[in-house]
């Protein structure tokens, strides 16, 4: 049989729940045997070179750029999974949700201490190259359908293991209360 | 401005559980109540600044800026809507030169929305500087703008003359009509208040009085339909130096008005209602709590608790009982409808936020100042009064088993006979139409918000604690109204406006079933919404108090008993759509970069 095909894709996170997926330490050989991967930054798979089973999410949407990435991933995936505080709720990037764009733009390339004194044209970058900011930081659900939700900053190595093994035998997800605790 | 807060505190003898009153004083005053008034305050009753402004902060009627020298507060419930609140809106803004929720440059006019007004017989309404304006037209908003930028005073705005009965007397000179359609036993006005007092209460104990309450199986007015008897029995029997009495006159529910009328018309057969209760009890002090909107009855009723003094069906040995001594001291809201919740009513009277409070404790054991207290509603001590004038057999032969003697409701909506109507329990909603003078009626909202939107299905169904139960408030819609978007949206958003933010289940889950019904109302929606709203909602149970457990009745009834409008809405094909928008979600950020612009 084929073996079940899985997508990873960072958005507006930091890539410590892709960091927390590498700690499962040596059950990533077990994980190698059971998947293969397609696009990923784990691989460097820039494209879908296939459809793919599962596609883990972390971060959540703050450019357009991350809104066409995940809408990309949820035409590729069967299933689609947020994983992590940021992918689910916006997380940290979701903190500048109550400033508006501008007044974050400006902040950035303006005011802040800085820049304040080096960027005498007053300006605000604009290339057409650049991704585009959102009016807020949505979480993914918000812009495309999620089927499954693992929490965490970032979620447990051992949460992701049994999430991701339980999907991969078509099994009942157990998740004790150690693998959420964070404490 | 300090020697007025000065003698604004004496008069409530710098008693820091008197704090509402103090409040509505400086806002009435000054017009609003600034950070200087809330240091002297805070320092005056020894709290800190912060207490007192989170209980400035919590209320509608309180103002932390000047809302004008005429702050007009326009009435947004659906009622208001359905009579042409939108053109009324329109041309007060237009008028004024503002939008809604700002003053004028010149400090003259102030405009403000507000939740429901108790007026819905009587829509649109507003409320400026206090005095009730109803029945409202463009033309007559015209008027009233004019008349106020020529400097008139409040009374020469008033050209429409005085409403019928006691609206006219001296003391209240509102606008406002009674509109009552249908008296029954309880509000029959033949009645010589006093009676019961005098008559009644020397003859029997205490316990007979409970005991008489228990047997007519009389349950509370204001929609719990809480055993009476069981309620004055339980707080008599919890041992306490201090017990109290109050009257929940806090009406918020969109579309009901009945205790205005009560208030306005009978208001000493409340009051001997208390006194029964306070002898029931046990009670040495009772509060009535006004809302808010209802503050242009206050010298009146201040006036009648006077009265009753003078004629000791109030204060010592009350009738001649040994004893028996009884005060009402009224409370004033300042605009929340959570308020009516007891608890939080219990709160807001002792001056704080009318936040509610967990359960149990029950206010029969620990209420008003922790202390043993009975809260029943307007209508509830008004019915007490004929139970022992009548006997309990004569109040059960009205009704049904479950559901004894009348109600008092309140109807309102597209209907030829708004207003109040006092009917046995046990009348199906086809009745009460064709009482009002509806014959066109596609829906009914029986019970207010927290209620249910009922269906032509439904209308054969009866008014009663057993099926469709009602604090009193009927709203009836006819084919012109599209009942998603006149009535859903309507009440979902009262209650976002409404929750007083303490659970989180209410404070967001509201606005989230809002958001999802907008998105299907703009044609975004997909079926899995519908019924994700029904999964959603049902985490509203775990809120506090009934406000937050009810918030998602107009929408959970409505897909009930409208599931074609909402199927006629969504996109069938579609099976998820998360209503997200791409060109929209960017265009603040393409309009501070300036990018896509012509390049030169």
């Amino acid at each position: 049989m084929e073996k079940p095909v899985i997508a990873t894709a960072s958005l507006a996170g930091c890539f410590g729940c892709h960091m927390s997926l590498l700690d499962i330490d040596e059950r990533i050989l077990d994980l190698i045997e059971l998947v293969d991967f397609n696009k990923s930054p784990i691989n460097d798979i820039k494209e879908f070179a296939r459809e793919c089973d599962i596609g883990l999410i972390e971060g959540g949407c703050c450019l357009d750029e991350n809104v066409h990435v995940l809408k990309d991933f949820r035409n590729h995936c069967r299933i689609l999974v947020s994983v992590g505080e940021c992918a689910i709720m916006g997380g940290l990037p979701a903190m500048r949700n109550g400033i508006s764009v501008r007044e974050c733009l400006e902040e950035a390339y303006l005011n802040g201490p800085s820049v304040r004194n080096y960027n005498e044209n007053k300006i605000l970058p604009n290339d057409e190259e650049l991704p585009v900011l959102l009016n807020r930081v949505y979480p993914c659900h918000e812009v495309v359908k999620i089927d499954y939700f693992l929490p965490g900053c970032p979620p447990d190595a051992d949460l992701l293991w049994r999430a991701l093994t339980a999907l991969l035998n078509n099994r009942k997800m157990d998740l004790p209360y150690e693998v959420f605790k964070f404490d | 401005m300090e020697e007025s807060i000065s003698s604004i505190l004496d008069r409530y003898n710098h008693d820091v559980y008197r704090l509402m009153d103090i409040l509505i004083d400086v806002q009435s005053d000054q017009g609003f109540i600034g950070d200087q008034a809330i240091a002297r305050i805070a320092e005056d009753l020894g709290i800190s600044k912060a207490d007192v402004e989170q209980t400035r902060s919590f209320y509608h009627f309180f103002s932390k800026k000047p809302t004008g020298k005429y702050s007009i507060y326009l009435n947004t419930s659906v009622n208001a809507c359905m009579m042409g609140r939108d053109a009324v809106a329109r041309t007060f803004e237009v008028e004024a030169g503002i939008p809604f929720n700002s003053v004028t440059r010149d400090g003259l006019i102030g405009l403000f929305d507000t939740s429901c007004i108790g007026m819905s017989d009587q829509e649109p309404a507003a409320i400026i500087n206090g005095k009730i304006f109803p029945n409202l037209t463009p033309f007559r908003v015209k008027e009233l703008i004019r008349d106020i930028r020529a400097g008139k005073s409040m009374e020469e705005l008033v050209v429409e003359g005085y409403g019928d009965g006691q609206n006219s007397n001296p003391d209240i000179r509102a606008v406002v009509s009674n509109n009552i359609r249908k008296i029954g036993p309880v509000l029959d006005p033949d009645y010589k208040p006093g009676e019961v007092i005098r008559k009644k209460l020397p003859a029997m104990t205490p316990q007979q009085v409970i005991d008489e309450m228990k047997r007519s199986n009389i349950r509370g007015r204001g929609g719990a339909g809480f055993p009476t008897g069981m309620k004055w029995e339980i707080c008599r029997k919890t041992e306490s130096d201090e017990k109290y009495i109050i009257c929940n006159a806090d009406e918020g529910e969109p579309g009901t008005f009945k205790d205005r009328v009560i208030l306005t018309e009978r208001p000493k057969l409340l009051l001997e209602g208390m006194v029964v209760a306070a002898y029931a009890i046990g009670a040495r002090q009772g509060i009535l709590y006004i809302r808010h909107e209802y503050k242009y009855l206050k010298i009146y009723l201040e006036k009648l608790i006077e009265g009753a003094h003078k004629r000791n069906l109030m204060g010592k040995n009350i009738a001649g009982i040994e004893g028996f001594d009884f005060d009402v001291r009224i409370q004033f809201g300042a605009g929340s409808y959570v308020c009516g919740e007891e608890s939080a009513l219990i709160e807001s009277a002792e001056g704080k936020r009318g936040e509610p409070r967990d359960k149990p404790p029950f206010p029969v054991e620990k209420g008003y100042l922790d202390k043993p207290t009975v809260v029943n509603n307007v209508e509830t001590f008004c019915s007490a009064v004929k139970v022992l004038l009548n006997g309990a057999d004569w109040y059960r032969s009205f009704g049904t088993t479950d559901s004894t003697g009348t109600k008092v409701l309140s109807i309102s909506g597209d209907c030829r006979y708004p207003g109040v109507y006092e009917v046995e329990w046990g009348f199906s909603v086809n009745d009460i139409c064709g009482m009002a003078g509806a014959d066109d009626v596609i829906a009914v909202q029986v019970g207010g918000p927290s209620g249910s939107l009922v269906g032509p299905s439904d209308f054969d169904r009866i008014l009663c604690y057993a099926d469709l139960s009602t604090g009193g408030s009927l709203i009836i819609f006819n084919h012109t109204r599209d009942l998603l978007q006149d009535v859903v949206l309507n009440f979902t958003s009262f209650f976002i406006e409404e929750s007083c933010g303490s659970c989180s289940t209410c404070r967001i889950m509201p606005v989230i079933l809002r958001n999802k019904l907008l998105k299907i109302l703009n044609a975004r929606g997909a079926k899995s919404d519908i019924s994700e709203m029904l999964e959603w909602a049902a985490i509203l149970k775990a809120s506090r108090c009934g406000l937050g457990q009810t918030a998602a009745n107009p929408i959970i009834t409505s897909i009930q008993n409208f599931r074609h409008l909402y199927d006629q809405k969504v996109r069938g094909e579609v099976r998820y759509d998360s209503g997200f928008d791409l060109t929209q979600a960017t265009q603040e950020a393409i309009a501070a970069t300036g990018r896509y612009t012509a390049v030169d």
